[in-house]
């Protein structure tokens, strides 16, 4: 297992949302993102436990672009990651960000 | 959206077979009550470990339920899924809602856990007992996926009822199991036709194991669980040794056949090789008064 930490932001406040998000599975070539409110000083915070070793700057690529298009802030998004592409990556987090009403 | 059971996810299994808004959660992602096993092994777990637990109204009634996400490791079971599937029948056997409805999906038990696993089955079966012993009807649905294989088939199989589609399977031993131990030419595994009539919802209907078997549809799905909300099956001796002398019929009646659809044509079925190409309705219009009945 690798595990990464990356920080974005910080971003202006805004209204948080009142519940925490579940999107994707940990299944083959997916991943599940849980998404809550967590004081982070404006930042957004995202915690990776992920099956393949080695794509650091891909997921830093890939969070960065969605952290800067959506700008939430004191948002904690912890994914548990079985393989999913950088493409699947980006359609889960768009899924979240629905479901966050931040879309 | 599609208007499909057998593809949904667990949540979205949740959230579309009970009433709206009135699904909580008990020990949610949030939670992170997460397999210590996978951990060890290095793999990636999940936040809920794999089922979905909690409370919920069905049609205005109120029932407890898991649901179990096929994608993660195939619905197996581990030691903290299986914990959470025992603490929400013994929840039930102690606050009696009206039911527990339990969407099964699994191959059984989780080979990376598997000793845990197997004690969990153990206690799952323990509390489905304790759950009905308090009068709390214990609804199966068997429409998933990944099928009801393994331990959680024997599971199923002790609740008050089941309810599947032709889709979903039920059975212990899974086909791949049974071709690996004993040759493809005692079960081919690739063959679906095959695998369907031996394990799949109609055969099951007709030999009195399934209750009801309805069409991959929740509002279907929906309506065949709700009649039997309210209504435990008696568990005492008597309904034991009924189900054992049931079995014992069944063994000599059909113990030498060698496929289902020598089986369906011993109970009468007119045209077995046509039952696969039947809709639901038609079919259990046609099954019902045919079907072997263990409590007959």
């Amino acid at each position: 297992m690798e595990h990464l930490v990356f920080e974005f932001g910080p971003y202006p406040e805004r209204p948080r949302p009142a519940a925490a998000v579940i999107v994707g599975v940990v299944g083959s070539g997916n991943l599940e993102a849980l998404c809550e409110s967590a004081p982070l000083g404006g930042r957004l915070r995202v915690e990776v436990s992920s099956s393949v070793h080695g794509f650091g700057n891909t997921w830093k690529a890939v969070l960065g672009d969605f952290a800067d298009r959506v700008r939430l802030p004191d948002l904690l998004i912890t994914i548990n990651d079985a393989g999913a592409t950088p493409a699947v990556v980006g359609l889960r987090l768009a899924q979240a960000a629905a479901e966050l009403g931040a879309a | 959206m599609s208007a499909g059971y057998l593809e949904a996810t667990a949540r979205q299994r949740v959230a579309r077979f009970f009433d709206a808004g009135s699904v909580h959660e008990w020990l949610g992602p949030s939670a992170r009550v997460t397999s210590p096993h996978l951990a060890a092994l290095g793999m990636p777990a999940a936040f809920d470990d794999g089922v979905a637990t909690g409370r919920a109204t069905l049609a205005g009634r109120p029932v407890y339920f898991a649901a179990q996400e096929p994608e993660f490791m195939g619905g197996a079971v581990g030691e903290v899924h299986g914990a959470k599937l025992t603490g929400v029948l013994l929840r039930a056997a102690r606050d009696r809602p009206d039911g527990v409805v339990l969407l099964l999906d699994t191959g059984g038990v989780r080979l990376h856990e598997a000793n845990a696993g197997l004690v969990a089955i153990a206690e799952i079966q323990r509390a489905v007992f304790e759950a009905r012993l308090a009068g709390v009807p214990v609804v199966a649905v068997c429409a998933g996926s990944n099928g009801c294989y393994g331990g959680i088939g024997i599971v199923a199989r002790g609740c008050d009822r089941i309810v599947m589609t032709e889709e979903g399977r039920l059975s212990v031993s899974g086909p791949e199991v049974i071709e690996a131990h004993r040759g493809v030419e005692e079960f081919d595994a690739r063959d679906r036709a095959l695998v369907w009539r031996t394990m799949g919802g109609k055969h099951r209907y007709l030999l009195g194991e399934a209750d009801a078997l309805v069409e991959d549809r929740f509002e279907a799905l929906r309506e065949a669980v709700v009649p039997y909300l309210g209504h435990a099956r008696p568990l005492d001796l008597d309904s034991v040794r009924a189900e054992h002398e049931a079995l014992g019929r069944r063994l000599a009646r059909f113990g030498e056949a060698p496929d289902s659809l020598d089986i369906w044509s011993a109970l009468g079925v007119a045209d077995p090789a046509r039952v696969p190409m039947l809709e639901p309705g038609p079919f259990v219009e046609m099954a019902a008064p045919l079907r072997e009945r263990a409590d007959a």
